[in-house]
């Protein structure tokens, strides 16, 4: 089985952990009560798409 | 003949796939819509249409086949009684997929699939509308054509979202 051959360095571990990004999610405002949502998806505050009621609002 | 899915199958193995796309199916026809992840609401989409367009022809054989995947011969009763004649005018797009967005938990993309309920808007009605005044005025037909065929093509539009 391979294994490593050295220990990783912090300075190693630490570049290649400064690639781990977290993306910004895509936003935009409920036709239906302005609050802001993903584009796509019902609004999770007021429950509606294309301002059908889809579901019960959650909050 | 039908290309295979690609990829894993829902639950590891074609049999737990079909069980669980049978049960989703039996559970949308008696529920009407129904809470499911995005990959399981995708893959029974075009299975629970098939359903709904045999249980059109409402025949013995069709309820036969019906019956292969929907076991419950309640819910099959209901499909064939009550729902498929609320599709006898719509030509197809009997459910309708709306994103819920990620589950608590596992941030599993969730959406509802749901039998379409909505009256079916007449697409054709706009087009007679339309094509009427042009041969009336045919000087002004090169300024009113565009201008007509507009919101002929944004009713279309609208009536295409409706059914979406």
């Amino acid at each position: 089985m391979a294994v490593p051959k050295r220990k990783m360095s912090r300075s190693n571990t630490r570049a290649r952990r400064s690639q781990w990004k977290a993306a910004a999610v895509a936003l935009v405002s409920c036709p239906q009560c302005r609050s802001p949502k993903r584009p796509h998806v019902a609004c999770p505050s007021c429950g509606t798409y294309n301002r059908r009621q889809v579901i019960e609002p959650s909050a | 003949m039908p290309k295979p899915t690609k990829g894993a199958r829902l639950g590891g193995s074609p049999a737990h796939e079909r069980l669980i796309l049978a049960n989703l199916a039996t559970q949308l026809f008696q529920h009407g819509r129904i809470r499911t992840t995005e990959a399981k609401a995708k893959r029974l989409r075009p299975l629970a249409e098939k359903l709904i367009t045999k249980a059109k022809k409402g025949d013995m054989h069709n309820r036969r086949q019906v019956l292969t995947v929907v076991r419950d011969k309640g819910v099959v009763h209901h499909l064939f009684t009550e729902i498929a004649p609320t599709f006898a005018e719509r030509p197809g797009g009997y459910t309708r997929i709306t994103k819920l967005g990620p589950r608590k938990g596992d941030a599993a993309p969730m959406a509802l699939i749901e039998l379409v309920a909505e009256q079916l808007n007449p697409v054709t009605v706009t087009r007679p509308a339309a094509e009427a005044p042009a041969p009336a005025a045919p000087a002004e037909e090169a300024a009113e054509t565009p201008a007509a065929e507009a919101p002929a093509e944004a009713a279309e539009t609208e009536a295409k979202k409706d059914e979406a």
